[in-house]
């Protein structure tokens, strides 16, 4: 009986969790040392050259890389922290909310400047700023928009070409798609007009930007709106039908951080971890497929980098989060 | 002569320990009272932040179509950032029922006076300040009350309170170490006013006995002026004594001198050989009691002489070639004769008859111990400096240092006359001038006197 239990028990959350991941691999896999559990957001193919250099510089830690959503991130954390011990995410309030929660590890020797670093224990490590990406036969002898107002003209201009056939984030299930329409919302009231344009051509919603850009690479959708400025980067230097635009009415730049969980059973480790992602520069990897670097705040004014402080909790709060969302849904799905 | 005065404490050290003791207990108070003050300040402008932060939150609340909606401003969380990035919790509660944020951040029981409430308490394992405040909405037939409960942890306080005790221990520090040198001035200046009077008694002449005149302290006043009158007292007894001992010699003098020449002229009719030798020897105890008298009113004069010293221009060699005549009769009766060496003259700024007078005494001295038919000789040198050296008997070594006190004989002055006044006088007469008398013995045997001017 009691063999059975432990049978169950081993076996139950193997079965279970397998088919959750987006993604799952083991790095140096051979290692004798600690393994370092990694729950993270960012697509696989971007985020193996930093652990890569990670386990050549210290090879006896083995590397467990799990891929899944923001929000599903902050739900996985959240109910069994004990589970991982790095946490990468994109959407900086959820991660904010975290180790304001106290889920995170204050990790006092890592000398960070203080905007790119939170209470200590929350590390940013890169600069992303969010796109729009077109499909470049779409826009064939027009004007290409290049803010969201001139969007919002492409699309009322051609409603008939563009219905069904647009592409953002569905900020009811995305981390990040929702940190980018809050910090949207708030900078104008452009971003509104546009959802409801948007939304009056019959918008498809995503859950990430991965599925956004491979619809837009396989000509399903002509605009995508709010992409991951890496992501879309990454593909379009690979296919030269998309074009990735950064609005220059203004732009939303996200920050990717990471936290060790606070419960980890590898906090030396997971500190070095940190340490390397605080201090490699992603893009000194060399590699096409490669994170943007961390840009420091006052390089250029016109670029708004979402700050790390505790007012990215104001949008996580359930009243103001209905509200926005009931908002967001009056103008998108009609 | 001197007893060493009975030393209990230092006013100094008292006065140094006294001063630092209370600048080192000033210093801590400041110390405290500074650190207390910043505290509150520093308390004061976190509770100013999180009370304008749960206004906004409070002002975004509204009753629509009976439904609370609490629309929480960027600014609200966006004020509360510290450079320590502080953690925040909040809670939101209406009529007592939770709504949205922080469950385990519970209502305090606000005061009755007011809606808000400060508190400090403890939320997951950090101490965190509390601040919470109510509002009343009304809608369409309903009334509904709206509680927000703000908290944040107090690292950015704790550091600019470890920053302001720094500061406030160096303040501290400073001052004391400030009024440290301070005290230390303070007493050397307070303790110098009384060396000043020190030095200015011990400075003084051995004869002077007059009242001191420079400004002193108020408080010292009274030291100096039981001084003063100390010394007044002192001056009058002794010059009373001087007067008296210069009265009663002259006055023993001149019968003296009558009784002498009675016994003189009594010698010359007594035929009998007893009685001339018994009016002999009466006749030599006169002359030995009046050249004490003498030598007393000789003294008494000196004395006088050198508290009120006058000096004037003379030629050494002069002067004491002028004495050497006059005693020159005096030396042959003795079958002893006087040469006199040294430097064609030797001009000098003193007192003549002084100075004459401690010579005399000196030749007087050389011509009583020295041999029959021998020299005394005196030298006269520029320095300037007067030696009267014999071929006596010379001093006893052990006796050299006594001699110049008052009524000090030696002991191989018995069988000759003298009073132990002679080398006194030239030895007072010598540090009036700012001279020394000087006793030695000659190699080749006999006394050497020797005054420097």
């Amino acid at each position: 009986m009691r063999y059975l239990i432990a049978l169950v028990l081993l076996v139950l959350p193997g079965l279970g969790w397998a088919h959750d991941w987006e993604d799952q691999l083991i790095f140096n896999e051979g290692a004798d040392g600690p393994r370092l559990r990694v729950i993270s957001s960012t697509d696989t193919v971007l985020f193996a050259p930093l652990i890569d250099g990670f386990v050549a510089q210290n090879p006896n830690i083995s590397v467990e890389y799990l891929v899944s959503g923001t929000a599903d991130i902050n739900q996985r954390v959240r109910a069994t922290p004990d589970a991982f011990d790095i946490v990468v995410s994109s959407a900086m309030d959820l991660q904010l909310k975290l180790a304001n929660d106290g889920f995170a590890l204050p990790l006092k020797d890592i000398e960070t400047p203080s905007w790119a670093q939170w209470h200590q224990s929350l590390f940013a490590f890169t600069t992303e700023p969010a796109a729009i990406v077109i499909n470049r036969a779409a826009f064939e002898g027009q004007d290409i928009p290049q803010t969201r107002q001139g969007l919002i003209e492409a699309l009322r201009k051609r409603p008939e070409e563009f219905r069904g056939r647009i592409g953002t984030y569905d900020v009811r299930d995305s981390g990040l798609g929702y940190l980018f329409a809050t910090q949207d919302a708030r900078a104008s009231e452009t971003f509104w007009r546009l959802m409801e344009v948007m939304g009056g051509l019959d918008v498809r919603l995503y859950c990430c930007s991965g599925e956004m850009i491979n619809d837009l690479a396989d000509g399903t959708i002509l605009v995508a709106y709010n992409v991951l400025g890496s992501y879309a980067a990454v593909r379009a230097e690979r296919k030269d039908a998309l074009e990735v635009i950064f609005p220059t009415d203004f732009q939303t730049i996200m920050m990717r951080t990471a936290l060790v969980s606070r419960a980890t059973q590898q906090p030396d480790a997971a500190e070095a971890f940190i340490q390397y992602l605080v201090e490699e520069k992603p893009v000194a990897q060399g590699s096409q497929l490669s994170l943007p670097p961390l840009m420091s705040q006052g390089e250029s004014t016109d670029h708004e980098t979402i700050g790390l402080n505790p007012a990215l909790l104001t949008f996580l709060d359930d009243l103001k989060r209905k509200k926005f969302l009931s908002a967001w849904e009056n103008a998108v799905i009609q | 002569m001197t007893t060493n005065p009975n030393v209990s404490g230092s006013l100094r050290n008292r006065l140094v320990l006294t001063l630092i003791g209370g600048a080192a207990v000033l210093a801590v108070l400041l110390f405290f009272a500074v650190r207390n003050y910043a505290a509150q300040v520093a308390q004061q402008g976190q509770d100013n932040i999180l009370e304008a932060s749960v206004t906004s939150i409070l002002d975004a609340a509204a009753l629509r179509d009976g439904v609370l909606e609490v629309d929480i401003p960027y600014a609200a969380f966006s004020m509360l950032t510290t450079p320590t990035d502080d953690r925040v919790f909040y809670a939101i509660y209406q009529d007592g029922v939770f709504l949205s944020g922080y469950e385990d951040l519970r209502l305090a029981a606000a005061p009755a006076q007011s809606d808000w409430s400060f508190t400090s308490g403890e939320l997951r394992g950090e101490r965190i300040r509390q601040v919470s405040a109510s509002r009343t909405l009304v809608g369409l037939g309903r009334q509904t009350e709206i509680e927000v409960v703000l908290g944040q942890t107090q690292d950015a306080l704790s550091r600019t309170l470890d920053q302001i005790s720094r500061n406030a221990a160096f303040l501290g520090l400073g001052f004391f170490l400030l009024t440290a040198a301070l005290s230390f001035w303070i007493t050397s200046t307070t303790i110098g006013q009384l060396n000043k009077l020190t030095t200015s008694v011990t400075r003084r002449g051995p004869q002077d006995l007059s009242p001191f005149k420079k400004p002193v302290p108020r408080e010292m006043a009274p030291l100096v002026m039981s001084l003063n009158s100390l010394m007044g007292r002192l001056d009058q007894s002794l010059s009373q004594s001087e007067d008296f001992i210069a009265e009663a010699a002259h006055r023993v003098r001149t019968p003296l001198a009558t009784v002498r020449s009675y016994a003189e002229a009594t010698l010359h009719r007594v035929e009998r050989k007893e009685n001339r030798e018994a009016l002999r020897a009466m006749v030599r105890a006169i002359d030995e009691s009046s050249r004490a008298a003498g030598q007393l009113l000789d003294h008494a004069m000196i004395t006088f002489r050198t508290d009120h010293l006058v000096r004037e221009d003379v030629d050494l060699v002069e002067l004491i070639r002028d004495l050497v005549q006059r005693l020159t009769p005096i030396a042959e009766m003795k079958e002893l004769s006087l040469s006199m060496t040294g430097d064609p003259t030797v001009p000098y700024s003193g007192d003549p008859i002084l100075i004459q007078n401690a010579v005399r005494n000196m030749i007087d001295n050389a011509l009583k111990y020295a041999p029959l038919d021998s020299t005394v000789e005196i030298e006269i040198t520029g320095k300037p400096e007067i030696k009267v050296s014999d071929s006596g008997p010379g001093f006893l070594p052990e006796e050299i240092e006594t001699l110049t006190r008052r009524f000090e004989r030696g002991k191989n002055a018995a069988g000759t006359i003298g009073s132990g006044l002679g080398l006194t006088i030239a030895q007072d007469v010598a540090i009036a001038h700012g001279g020394t008398l000087v006793l030695t013995n000659q190699p080749s045997g006999g006394a050497c006197v020797i005054l420097s001017l």
